[in-house]
């Protein structure tokens, strides 16, 4: 098998989670779309690492890992706060930045 | 980049076989789970979906040499985030986002025909490259993984590094700051409560607790008035808006089947 499987396998992960991110509704469904980008993303790096013999792939995929972690804390108490305020967590009710 | 980038001679660059086998059993999968979050009904369903895809993706690291990531991977991904996410699932509840109502018109396709060019576009970018042999990992990771990427993480990479437990502990206070609901009036206790109820004047005593009979003392289980009605009062408005709440014309069924029940005890 040649490793370039794992490049395509990233590429179609990261456009079905662009697909979700612009069809969906639910907020919470969004925000697992930008996680799938995220790891699709991260795939492709731990490829990367392999193909090119160093480890550097590998921790960028760690400190992407970090900031997706940062991201989804925040994101969700900010989903919870606006769902609190508005009693729905549908991306298209919201349209002012306030609550 | 230039040595990845020249064209090199049409070797197979073959990984072993058994990771040939499991990655065109787990990728189709994978591929299949995804396709869940976009198209499943429930947010629950599309969770379940995104959980598997990460567990799959630690598998796939583990067989790329990357054994720390894959570790990582199970456990911030599945164990961490995707929990997160169902909690969040459960407080925020089912609602109406997922309605089928477009607010703009067409958004759907537009939506979905712009992901697909964007797929198509990068495995048309992937296609028309052509990657050097594979160098594998084998030397990087002479000492183990962990030591492999400790040493990378401690030398080259310590700055980002210490700035990422910035990135963490910001983000854990605005988490803090953002779920936090300041209490607006003083706890009512008990006291305050009952003191209310002699105010008002109706249910003074408190509401009618759950009926408990010979069979039954669970809360969707409505007591009965001395006219043999149920008390709508003594059950949970939510059972009752859910229309789970046991009808009581069924008791007496249940009555009669624990009489027939000592009956055959009684025989045996």
């Amino acid at each position: 098998m040649n490793l370039d499987n794992y490049i395509y396998l990233s590429c179609i992960l990261f456009g079905i989670g662009t697909a979700t991110v612009l069809v969906r509704r639910n907020a919470i469904v969004v925000f697992m779309g930008i996680e799938l980008m995220l790891n699709a993303a991260n795939l492709a790096f731990v490829t990367f690492a392999r193909m090119q013999g160093t480890l550097d792939g590998q921790v960028v995929a760690l400190f992407v890992m970090l900031v997706a972690a940062a991201e989804v804390v925040v994101g969700l108490a900010i989903i919870m706060s606006i769902f609190r305020a508005r009693r729905s967590a549908s991306v298209d009710d919201a349209n002012l930045l306030r609550l | 980049m230039t040595a990845m980038l020249t064209a090199v001679p049409a070797v197979v660059r073959d990984t072993s076989g058994a990771e040939a086998v499991l990655f065109w059993i787990l990728g189709p999968l994978m591929v299949l789970a995804a396709l869940g979050l976009l198209f499943a009904k429930k947010a629950v369903h599309a969770a379940l979906g995104v959980a598997f895809v990460m567990v799959a993706l630690g598998v796939f690291y583990l067989a790329q040499d990357a054994d720390f990531l894959g570790v990582i991977q199970v456990f911030v991904y599945t164990g961490a985030v995707m929990m997160l996410f169902l909690f969040v699932l459960m407080l925020v509840g089912i609602d109406s986002s997922d309605s089928l109502v477009e607010t703009i018109k067409g958004q759907r396709w537009a939506g979905l025909l712009l992901a697909l060019a964007l797929g198509a576009l990068l495995v048309a970018g992937v296609g028309s490259v052509t990657f050097g042999r594979a160098q594998g990992l084998d030397e990087a990771n002479a000492d183990g993984n962990v030591m492999g990427v400790a040493a990378k993480i401690f030398s080259q990479y310590v700055w980002t590094f210490e700035v990422t437990s910035a990135l963490l502990i910001t983000a854990a206070l605005g988490a803090m700051v953002l779920a936090h609901r300041e209490r607006l009036g003083k706890r009512r206790t008990q006291r305050d409560l009952s003191v209310l109820r002699f105010r008002k004047g109706e249910n003074v005593a408190g509401l009618p607790a759950p009926g408990v009979f010979a069979r039954h003392n669970a809360v969707d289980t409505p007591a009965l008035l001395p006219d043999g009605t149920p008390s709508a009062l003594s059950v949970s408005r939510v059972l009752r808006a859910r229309q789970q709440v046991r009808p009581a014309d069924q008791f007496g069924t249940d009555v009669a089947r624990v009489e027939d029940d000592v009956e055959q005890g009684g025989r045996r």
